[in-house]
């Protein structure tokens, strides 16, 4: 995460905080969502000019990363994403090339992994749906076989960029195995009808899939590997949520403290109140501990450990009841500019939400972490 | 100070040239040989308040100490092996089935004897660190006093010079095991005419000494493993003086320091990995919800895994700050951060477990939840030992974040014009 060690680490990290500081400040964020966009198509583009997109794609297949971590390259860039809560697909993106690297089929699949690294390109990944929780190994998406291939039917939601995607990675039954395809947006059968978030620029769509046609070549992996390229998948998504929310925390924490020396009331700063003092040091405990938690997790799916499912939901679960009370404490320090659109706070506090809810609540993945226990437990 | 010397050992290669590897194939092979086996999931009863579990420690760490295994991170002229927190590690990691000292972690090894490390004169360290190592002393601290425990600035135990002696006169408490110690680091007043932390001297204390009674402190779950000390012109001389005449203050700092990381789970001092005894083990969630006839409860299942949640990454935070100390990213307060962790990660388990337990918890009705009653009942000796939440709470304030002290009617005021309250 943020001990950047090299020097090509330090200059990764400082040209996307640059670019970032230029290309997605909060006033930026705040117009892109008064036109009612989530993100410049041009703007992703460039992002991927900068390697955004290629961490997780081995060099052989167009991509590579500064240090050969890739998983901790991608997750700095979450995390100063997270400083300005910036708009863009990296989520989305990085989730499905992490299925798409590792399927044993990968070769065929080379020209969609060369287009989105390069940002022609978006995919994101269909696997809610409608009036489930997060539950991406139980779909009711359908693939049946035909003669050239599958005939996709079902429908999937929350797909986050899913109105500005070219193509989803959808998970789907098929003869009763699990399975996931790509499927371009503009395929005959698809329908997509956007969802509005609760971030200003995190857009969902609802996309229907109608008797959708797809090639054989469509499949992603075999059927065997399919579960673990969706836990994968999921490992990828969550740990970069944890990683952009500790960018989001630290900035937030970092102004707040400014602010607890620079306001004055009964002539003194607020920052001399112990019972506000120690308000504070709760949340730099708070923030420590996302911290620790996150670059474990970090760690821990980068190596593909073993253990990297239980260490991703402990951060899911620990970041996730944490960092939206620790946003609204913040808003309390505040004060009444704290419940103000003027103010940049409820940006923050939008996108930790968002956060905490989607790709497993943290009280899923306490269930998770219990029953991963259990498991543990009766296996030693 | 500590901080410099680990991160030199951080970088180095031990001078042994042993990798971490070899030390630890050489470690398994011996541990199998010479240490009793246990099982970690059923470990023997260990009360700290009872004389035997400590003759045990200091029988079991003989063993270590023989074997070329103890005080890995102690410097070698002092009996230990100098060797770089990863040794430490790994070797904990392999002690995990056999019965280890735990119980001289802390105070002695972590606090005392660190501190001894950064503070003592040459011949208490020779004596005094060579002394634990080999299992023969056990080390304690004489801080707290009845009148107060969380201004510890302002103690009131003196030490009035008479001839080439110090004659020392009052009282201290919640001293750990102090019944079971050989010798203690006192804290006393050596200037009363000087503001509070300049008037203060610490003192290596033999603990059987005339003029020293002691009674034990009997605690909300019956345990008596703390004890309280009377001093009544007990005569020391000048070579139990640690560190400088009134600089008491600056060694008392390196002990809260200690203290601090001790208590969080993370220094490079102690032997070992796991709890001390029974009543410490992890509890173990996934028996109790069985225990308690619930083992499908989802609701039980979600309050347990939080709880299993907060515990790992208690042990994840103690590496961050550990590393985050070493590299100047925070500030050695950060040791506050781990202590409060700890404490409210206790409060979490004891609540979590007595939400799970129901009324097995409360009414013994065979099913051995009961203990988890118990605990509950202790929740808060975690949030007050080592100096309390609220304590630490402004140290993350002031030293971490930089905020502004608390006011202090004291500051600057000569301690015998300090207002006190009736003891």
């Amino acid at each position: 995460m943020t001990d950047v060690a090299s020097p090509e680490r330090l200059l990764f990290a400082s040209t996307a905080q640059a670019f970032l500081e230029k290309e997605a400040s909060l006033s930026q964020v705040r117009e892109l969502h008064a036109a009612g966009r989530s993100f410049e198509p041009d703007w992703w583009r460039r992002a991927a000019e900068l390697g955004w997109a290629s961490l997780l794609v081995p060099e052989e297949l167009g991509g590579g990363s500064v240090s050969g971590d890739g998983v901790a390259d991608l997750a700095l860039i979450a995390e100063q994403i997270g400083r300005t809560v910036a708009p863009g697909p990296l989520h989305p993106v990085s989730t499905v090339l992490a299925g798409l690297v590792d399927a044993d089929d990968v070769e065929r699949h080379s020209d969609t992994i060369e287009a989105l690294v390069s940002g022609e390109l978006v995919a994101s990944w269909a696997v809610y749906e409608p009036g489930q929780a997060w539950s991406p190994l139980q779909p009711s998406v359908t693939a049946t076989p035909t003669a050239n291939g599958f005939r996709i039917d079902g429908v999937k939601d929350r797909i986050e960029a899913g109105p500005e995607s070219d193509v989803y990675l959808v998970v789907a039954k098929s003869d009763g195995a699990l399975r996931q395809f790509l499927v371009p947006a503009d395929a005959h059968g698809v329908s997509v009808e956007p969802q509005q978030s609760i971030d200003l620029v995190k857009r969902y769509a609802k996309v229907t899939f109608d008797g959708v046609d797809v090639d054989e070549s469509a499949a992603v992996g075999t059927a065997a590997q399919t579960e673990a390229l969706i836990a994968r998948q999921s490992q990828v998504a969550q740990v970069l949520q944890c990683a952009e929310v500790v960018g989001i925390l630290d900035t937030v924490m970092d102004f707040t403290v400014q602010w607890g020396f620079d306001r004055h009331s009964f002539g003194r700063p607020l920052a001399s109140y112990q019972a506000l003092k120690h308000q504070f040091a709760d949340m730099k405990i708070w923030l420590e501990a996302c911290r620790a938690t996150t670059r474990a997790a970090v760690a821990d799916v980068s190596a593909r450990a073993s253990s990297a499912e239980m260490s991703v939901s402990v951060a899911k679960s620990y970041v996730g009841e944490h960092a939206a009370p620790m946003l609204q404490r913040c808003v309390q320090l505040h004060g009444g500019i704290g419940v103000t659109w003027e103010h940049d706070l409820h940006m923050y506090l939008r996108r930790t939400t968002l956060y905490r809810s989607m790709f497993g609540t943290p009280e899923e993945h306490n269930l998770r972490v219990y029953s991963l226990t259990k498991e543990l437990e009766s296996a030693s | 100070m500590t901080e410099t010397r680990s991160v030199r050992a951080e970088s180095v290669q031990a001078d042994t040239g042993e990798s971490i590897a070899e030390f630890v194939r050489r470690a398994r092979v011996w541990l199998a040989d010479n240490m009793p086996p246990i099982d970690p999931t059923n470990l023997p009863d260990v009360d700290r308040g009872k004389e035997a579990p400590w003759l045990r420690a200091k029988e079991l760490q003989k063993k270590l100490f023989e074997g070329g295994f103890a005080g890995i991170c102690f410097p070698r002229e002092y009996g230990g092996l100098g060797l770089p927190y990863a040794y430490q590690k790994a070797f904990d990691n392999e002690t995990r089935n056999y019965e280890m000292p735990i119980i001289l972690n802390t105070p002695t090894f972590t606090i005392c004897a660190a501190t001894l490390l950064d503070t003592g004169t040459e011949e208490q360290k020779q004596q005094r660190i060579r002394a634990v190592l080999s299992g023969d002393e056990i080390l304690v601290q004489l801080l707290s006093e009845p009148s107060g425990g969380s201004d510890l600035a302002g103690v009131i135990t003196r030490a009035d010079r008479k001839g080439d002696k110090w004659i020392i006169n009052g009282a201290k408490t919640w001293s750990t095991s102090a019944f079971a110690a050989d010798y203690g680091l006192l804290l006393a007043r050596t200037d009363w005419n000087v503001p509070k932390h300049e008037g203060l001297t610490m003192f290596l204390v033999p603990i059987n000494s005339p003029g020293i009674t002691m009674r034990r402190i009997k605690q909300v779950d019956g345990g008596e493993e703390f004890c309280e000390e009377f001093f009544d012109g007990l005569e020391l001389g000048d070579d139990a003086v640690v560190g400088e005449v009134n600089g008491g203050w600056a060694v008392a700092s390196r002990q809260l320091y200690h203290e601090r990381r001790a208590v969080g789970g993370g220094s490079e001092f102690a032997s070992g990995i796991g709890a001390e005894g029974k009543s410490e083990q992890p509890i173990g969630y996934p028996a109790l919800l069985a225990a308690a006839g619930q083992p499908d409860n989802e609701r039980l299942q979600e309050i347990a895994g939080r709880a299993l949640v907060h515990r790992a990454v208690k042990d994840q935070l103690i590496d961050h700050v550990y590393h985050a100390v070493l590299d100047g990213s925070l500030p050695p307060a950060g040791g506050s951060i781990i202590r409060i962790f700890h404490a409210e990660t206790v409060q979490c388990e004891m609540d979590s477990a007595l939400a799970i337990a129901g009324t097995g918890g409360v009414v013994d009705d065979g099913s051995d939840l009961s203990r988890f009653g118990d605990r509950f009942l202790s929740r808060q000796a975690a949030s007050l030992g080592g100096g309390t939440n609220e304590i630490a709470k402004n140290i993350i304030g002031e030293r971490i974040l930089g905020f502004p002290r608390e006011y202090a009617a004291d500051r600057g005021v000569p301690f015998n014009q300090v207002k006190r309250g009736r003891t």
